[in-house]
């Protein structure tokens, strides 16, 4: 990747030199995750190899248990779901520059609300009712949540990193205080849960096709916010504030209600990721809400550049990689911790990558010196 | 009544002693990676990776001092990885430790694997207070030597952050990374250093976890904790004597449900789990953006900026 393109200096640009010039210019922020994707591959390769194992068998489960067959597509978008909606709750927060990594705790607090609002109203309401009510309140509370880490960092000057990482912690207890006490379906003996919301009201995919809701809703969610950060005056001036907090302050933007409206929007985005494991998955809020999501979350926005659409591919991505783990686990022997340090490898590569932005004369071809 | 609130007091003392050990090393080396100038959220990997490996090695070798040493090892190759990442342009020291905390994580589960059911020999404790006959003072004030350990390291890096030259390169470069580089100080080298010893002794605490208390290796064993010192840090502005104390402050609370445990008040367990969480949460809170509270903090810190 060296420079190729020498242009006169003083030529004025055409139109499609503009073009091809601005293409190239965006084409690193795909080349340079792609790359660290592709050398992290390589480095795990060499772990495998220093164990004995073979890379190829490895890649090949992968694929095979990730991408190979429709039922192993089902699975994995059915993990895609709740990751494009946790990755969403690290990305906008991450346009206004705060790095919120509790995820986790408003997605275990989000699917706690739903199931536990959703007790009273079984065989009431109908349905759609009952699973309309469950999302709100599994959004507010997730806003709720993260939305109080983005407070304390405005009034307070709390890090939000940390703050929201105990928290993470805190919604974690909670829900087994109350899912192991007052709110325990005496039915559940060996693994505490809440009253489950009954078959009748899981949802399924969507009438007429394979697509399953959560998913159609985290892309639509995406879209939606892409869409809010990039084309509107809310996203203009989130990402000014998070370019410079001074200079948006000195504009009068109000950075406070900015910061907590960005943190709470990523709140719901986690707390809808708890509804949907609660209305599709597990019918019931239990312990297997904490399954890691929001933590697999914080890879996929920071491999999407925090941008919204990119989220949505990224997380096939992973979601793939978890889905093929119990292949894996089972043909290779390979303990199931393998999916997670295979996540460790490809975060440290990437966040190492970043020091290749802006580095690789290829993609400035158009500097005019 | 009493008998019973003097169990739970015994039972919290010698709680608060166990539990703040690791919170002890781990803001330990936090604090001189700090000082530094860099953050490292990723020792909550560094804590887990270094119990497994104490307790690999204190299994495979039968000593669980060398498990404590390759603990240290450990810990420091994986400050060492933080700061060489960071000493890479444009690259962000709060997403690389959690990067790391990934990263450590998975190490450890990986290998882990196999040392969650034996039984490797675990470290000795000292008994303090056998003389007093009574079974739960004993218990409680049967201390580990790395208490102490750390207690003189705590105190010999505050003198030495204030009277030694290598203390003040240290200080130097966190506050003021063009004051360094003026006196000749290679930033990006100071650095790496204070993070790999930094890691070392995360690793160290996470050993102390393992080998004992709670003495054992398991996927669970670490929640929080190598996070919570990173708050504890601040709390204790930066100086390492005052980190003891807030690491003792730290495990009392984390003692208090075990300790009602003991007198079979299982009411409210989880609750009483969260109270180190609340409690650091709170003292963010309240530390949060008073000018005195800075004072000490170093100045190329991004964490507080």
């Amino acid at each position: 990747m060296t420079a190729t393109a020498e242009r006169p200096a003083a030529a004025a640009p055409s139109a499609a030199d503009d073009l091809s010039d601005r293409l190239r210019r965006a084409s690193e922020y795909f080349a340079i995750p792609l790359l660290a994707l592709v050398v992290s591959a390589l480095l795990f390769s060499a772990f495998l190899l220093a164990l004995g194992r073979s890379p190829v068998e490895f890649f090949d489960l992968m694929w095979r248990g990730g991408f190979g067959s429709a039922f192993s597509w089902q699975n994995t978008l059915q993990r895609a779901a709740p990751l494009v909606l946790t990755a969403l709750c690290v990305a906008i927060p991450a346009r206004i520059g705060l790095v919120i990594i509790g995820g986790e705790g408003a997605l275990v607090l989000g699917g706690f609300a739903a199931a536990v609002i959703a007790v009273p109203l079984l065989g009431v309401a109908p349905a759609p009712v009952l699973l309309a009510i469950m999302a709100l309140a599994a959004m507010a509370m997730g806003a709720l949540w993260i939305g109080l880490a983005g407070a304390l960092r405005h009034s307070r000057g709390v890090n939000e990193t940390i703050s929201s990482l105990l928290l993470t912690y805190i919604a974690i207890a909670v829900m087994y205080f109350f899912v192991e006490g007052a709110l325990r379906d005496p039915r559940s003996l060996n693994k505490p849960a809440t009253v489950p919301i009954g078959a009748e009201n899981m949802l399924g995919t969507i009438p007429g096709t394979d697509i399953h809701w959560g998913l159609a809703t985290g892309a639509a969610a995406a879209v939606l916010l892409q869409v809010l950060m990039s084309r509107t005056t809310f996203g203009f001036a989130a990402r000014i504030t998070g370019g410079n907090p001074r200079a948006a302050r000195a504009q009068g933007l109000p950075v406070g209600t900015l910061t907590i409206a960005c943190a709470m929007i990523a709140g719901a985005c986690a707390g809808l990721a708890g509804f949907f494991e609660v209305a599709t998955v597990h019918g019931s809020a239990n312990g297997s809400l904490v399954a890691g999501y929001g933590f697999t979350g914080i890879l996929v926005s920071f491999l999407a550049r925090h941008t919204p659409l990119a989220v949505i591919p990224v997380a096939v991505l992973f979601g793939g990689i978890a889905a093929a783990g119990g292949l894996v686990q089972r043909r290779m022997g390979l303990p199931d911790a393998t999916v997670l340090l295979l996540q460790g490898f490809i975060f440290v590569v990437l966040l190492a990558s970043e020091t290749l932005y802006g580095r690789l004369a290829w993609f400035r071809g158009g500097d005019r010196a | 009544m009493s008998a019973e609130l003097l169990t739970v007091l015994f039972a919290m003392i010698g709680g608060a002693i166990r539990v703040s050990t690791p919170f002890l090393f781990v803001s330990l080396g936090e604090c001189l990676t700090e000082k530094a100038g860099r953050i490292n959220l990723g020792l909550e990997g560094t804590l887990v990776l270094g119990a497994m490996v104490a307790y690999m090695t204190s299994y495979e070798t039968g000593s669980p001092w060398a498990g404590v040493a390759a603990a240290a090892a450990a810990g420091f190759l994986l400050g060492g990885l933080h700061g060489a990442l960071c000493s890479l342009p444009k690259v962000n020291d709060v997403a690389v430790g959690i990067a790391l905390m990934t990263f450590g994580t998975g190490v450890a589960f990986f290998f882990g694997k196999p040392y969650i059911q034996p039984a490797a020999p675990r470290l000795p404790g000292i008994p303090l207070a056998d003389w007093t006959g009574s079974p739960a003072l004993a218990d409680a004030l049967k201390v580990n030597p790395l208490f102490f350990v750390g207690i003189v390291l705590a105190f010999a890096m505050a003198w030495a952050f204030r009277n030694t030259r290598v203390g003040l390169v240290v200080r130097t470069t966190g506050d003021s990374a063009p004051a360094a580089r003026a006196m000749g100080i290679s930033v990006d080298g100071v650095r790496l250093l204070a993070t790999a010893a930094g890691g070392a002794l995360a690793g160290i605490g996470g050993s102390f976890l393992s080998l004992y208390y709670p003495g054992s290796w398991n996927e669970a064993l670490s929640s929080g904790q190598g996070l919570m010192a990173v708050a504890l840090v601040i709390f204790a502005r930066w100086d390492p004597v005052r980190c003891f104390v807030a690491a003792l402050l730290f495990g009392a609370a984390g003692a208090i449900g075990p300790a009602l445990q003991s007198i079979n008040i299982t009411q409210g367990y989880y609750f009483f789990n969260a109270a180190p969480y609340i409690l650091t949460l709170l003292i963010m809170v309240s530390s949060g953006r008073v000018r005195h509270a800075q004072h000490g903090m170093p100045g190329e810190l991004s964490v507080s900026k």
